[in-house]
């Protein structure tokens, strides 16, 4: 390094080779990408928000919620699950002892553990997961001596890793999830839980608002903050509450002959959040959903 | 190789045209200080009391803690960091800076465009991307005051009356031409009418983030740790081979890192950041070995003094590549992603390294550039004392929080609830690290504006002298430090 000028070569091909890879090739990849379909469905995905959960995105990027949330699932494997979907004419009690005599061979006795774990405090309500195993035939193996039992069951594929588990979502986050938000805010920190499903977890909007406006009226030791300033407290009108108003617990309510309120700007953001849902399978992310809820 | 010179020619003028530029640069840095670390403070506070200053929208957590990042970097970091490139630059030139009015214009610009963007965050301006936030009327200001330093520093450098360049030139050359690509590029592409859809958005914001916050300051400060410690210690600086050798590797793998591991984008991407961070070990072990070559032995006794500052800096910027490295290691980062692991990291680039290398610089510099020592000299052995002690509250307690959540979170039959609060024990210790931390800067801010106040109150005086001197007599020759005002 003996002169500037070689500095200012030495700087330009090492800075121009990461933007070509990391600015440039990302670009040319991904910067026109367009809605993809749903996995053994004609519908697209992802679909275009709402108006007001839109608006609700640049709500969430005002107030940094994604300094504490990130809006991405984490997945580690796949595996098959037997799910019991009809007992037909069996009582629950039944079902769990001869769920013991399904696998015989002593090489599969963690298969049975793992079931009676699973059946452990069940009260007879389906569907209901019996078991998760990576081996294929294992699981229709399983899936056949039910039938014959006259049980039915479901073989699915499920994604596995303690996101899923925490049920935070049914598949790993993909690049085209994100596709319409402007900006997209993965977040790099969980000091809340992820809300890439919040929509799919907690789908009605008065939950959201409560839960906006009095985090520990829903999660007590929550340490979010309250969003009181998307609220207001307004006398009630001739007494009476209005249908926006929100019903919360004693300690959380306003003082008597008055109500709580979301501003435009409250309703968005539960907007937004209702729209949080990535459930759906694609190409890169497949999972089986549910036969009841497909 | 060591820039050990006696400046040759006339050194008041060399110092004296430094003067106005970089006081503008270092008073507004610290200001800017102290504001980022009380905001910080703010915003851990919140995680012990989630509804403290929650009545006010400004002040919630979202806002407060980006705001607070952003003020230690752009308002204290980077024009610091300028302040101290410009000196190193002038006296490895043996020559006074080029154009000095041009630094003191960009200064105050630095700083109207850091008062622009740390309001728009708290009004809820900021853009969404990390490292990223400040709206674009900042983001204007800031591109153009940072231009206006480099030309300054790059002709301060090309009228050199030293032909040699020294590895401090190295660093400190390529990063004055890292920031305006890296920050035009965020901006045009993320900051504009026209983003590119979906995830490249977050990968855009990704490679800037590491270019800025890894490797620029580090380009930085490593620049002027390899100025200032063998000047100190009296000795030439260690295996200049392997310091060109850290630079290159540093340069060419440093700037691929940055993807976190899990992301939602083509495999091919975070692999490649994982295979450079790997190789980014190779400039940490060559700075190790050059800097413990170049300190080990040199008997200089450290008391607290500006070397004291610069050889904990350059510790903790190995301990956080290092950290860095870690969470780019596919194993660990499935469990340190998404924890306060990261946290920890940049706060000690940023407070650790950067920052305690700037005030080691600044401490050593500001009274030659003055022409008189420091008004509190007392608080620099002070500050040196509580800048450690509070980077280790701070840092370590937020590791260990961030390794307790990881695992807790890796763990699904945890509560999420019980994850977090695995995480509030370390987070009340770390705070009482940020505090230590801001009672260090405040005594910097102390020096700093004494300093100026009294440069001030000695140029009034110079010029009531020179209107009351009677006509008739020769007006009375300017001191030397108002001179440079003409210029």
């Amino acid at each position: 390094m003996k002169s500037g000028i070689s500095i200012f070569i030495a700087t330009l091909v090492a800075l121009g080779a990461s933007w070509c890879g990391f600015v440039l090739a990302p670009t040319l990849q991904l910067g026109g990408a367009k809605q993809t379909v749903v996995l053994q469905s004609t519908d697209n995905w992802p679909l275009q928000r709402t108006g007001a959960a839109t608006l609700g995105l640049q709500v969430y990027r005002a107030y940094g919620c994604a300094a504490c949330h990130t809006e991405q699932v984490r997945q580690d494997g796949a595996a098959f699950e037997v799910t019991l979907t009809d007992l037909g004419t069996h009582k629950p009690d039944e079902f769990t002892a001869f769920a013991k005599s399904l696998f015989v061979l002593p090489e599969l006795a963690d298969y049975t553990n793992a079931m009676s774990d699973n059946l452990k405090g069940w009260n007879g309500g389906v569907p209901k997961a019996l078991l998760v195993c990576t081996d294929k035939d294992i699981a229709s193996e399983m899936g056949d001596r039910l039938k014959a039992a006259g049980v039915n069951s479901e073989t699915r594929i499920v994604a596995t890793g303690p996101d899923i588990t925490r049920g935070w979502g049914s598949r790993l986050s993909v690049a085209a999830d994100y596709l319409y938000d402007q900006p997209v805010q993965l977040g790099s920190l969980r000091a809340g839980p992820d809300l890439a499903n919040i929509g799919v977890r907690a789908p009605d909007a008065r939950w959201q608002l409560q839960h906006l406006y009095a985090p520990k009226s829903i999660t007590p030791g929550s340490t979010m903050p309250s969003f009181k300033f998307l609220f207001e407290v307004r006398p009630k009108i001739n007494g009476e509450a209005s249908p926006e108003a929100l019903t919360l617990p004693k300690e959380f309510a306003a003082e008597a002959g008055y109500e709580v309120v979301p501003k435009p700007e409250a309703k968005e953001l539960a907007a937004y959040l209702l729209s949080l849902k990535a459930n759906v399978p694609l190409y890169e992310a497949p999972f089986t959903p549910l036969a009841a809820t497909k | 190789m060591n820039p050990t010179e006696n400046t040759t020619s006339r050194p008041n003028e060399l110092e004296a045209s430094l003067r106005v530029p970089l006081l503008a640069l270092f008073g507004g840095a610290a200001v800017w200080l102290v504001v980022g670390l009380g905001l910080g403070l703010i915003a851990g506070i919140k995680f012990h009391a989630p509804d403290f200053l929650g009545g006010c929208p400004l002040f919630t957590y979202g806002r407060v803690a980006p705001a607070a990042n952003d003020a230690v970097l752009y308002g204290f970091c980077i024009p610091a960091a300028l302040g101290v490139a410009l000196w190193i630059f002038a006296r490895l030139s043996r020559s006074p800076l080029a154009l000095p009015l041009v630094p003191v214009v960009a200064a105050n610009l630095w700083h109207l465009g850091v008062f622009v963007g740390t309001a728009g965050i708290l009004l809820g301006d900021s853009t969404g991307h990390t490292w990223l936030e400040y709206p674009r009327a900042a983001a204007v200001l800031l591109f153009a005051a940072f231009l206006l330093i480099a030309v300054s520093a790059a002709a301060t450098f090309g009228w050199r009356k030293e032909n040699p360049l020294y590895p401090s030139h190295w660093f400190l050359l390529a990063a004055l031409l890292w920031f305006p690509w890296i920050y035009s590029t965020a901006n045009l592409f993320l900051n504009s009418n026209q983003v590119p859809r979906g995830v490249v958005q977050p990968i855009i914001a990704w490679w800037f983030a590491n270019n800025l916050v890894f490797v620029w300051l580090a380009l930085m400060g490593i620049g002027t740790a390899f100025y200032f410690l063998p000047k100190i210690a009296g000795r030439p600086l260690a295996n200049s081979g392997y310091v060109l050798f850290a630079f290159l590797t540093l340069i060419f793998f440093g700037t691929w890192c940055g993807i976190p591991q899990s992301a939602p984008v083509p495999a091919w991407l975070p692999v490649l950041s994982s295979v450079a961070a790997a190789l980014t070990l190779l400039p940490l072990l060559a700075i190790t070995i050059v800097t413990w070559k170049t300190v080990c032995g040199a008997g200089v006794a450290c008391k607290g003094g500006p070397f004291c500052f610069i050889r904990f800096g350059v510790l903790c910027f190995i301990i956080s590549g290092v950290l860095y490295v870690s969470a780019a290691c596919p194993q660990y980062s499935r469990i340190l992603e998404f924890t306060w692991f990261g946290t920890a990291q940049t706060q000690l680039q940023l407070l650790g390294f950067t920052a305690m290398i700037l005030f080691g610089a600044v401490y050593e510099l500001l009274p030659a550039v003055m022409g008189k020592p420091l008004p509190l000299p007392k608080a620099v052995r002070l500050h040196s004392w509580l800048g450690t002690a509070g980077v280790l509250l701070l840092v370590v307690p937020l590791v260990l929080a961030g390794m307790a959540q990881g695992g807790k979170l890796a763990d699904a039959t945890v509560p999420f609830a019980e994850v977090n609060s695995a995480a509030l024990k370390f987070l009340r210790i770390s705070t009482t690290g940020q505090l230590l931390i801001l009672l260090g800067a405040l005594l910097f801010a102390a020096n700093i504006l004494i300093m100026t106040i009294q440069w001030k109150l000695g140029l009034a005086k110079t010029v009531i002298a020179y209107i009351k001197s009677p006509l008739e007599t020769a007006p009375v020759t300017l001191r030397s430090g108002a001179g440079e005002v003409k210029s």
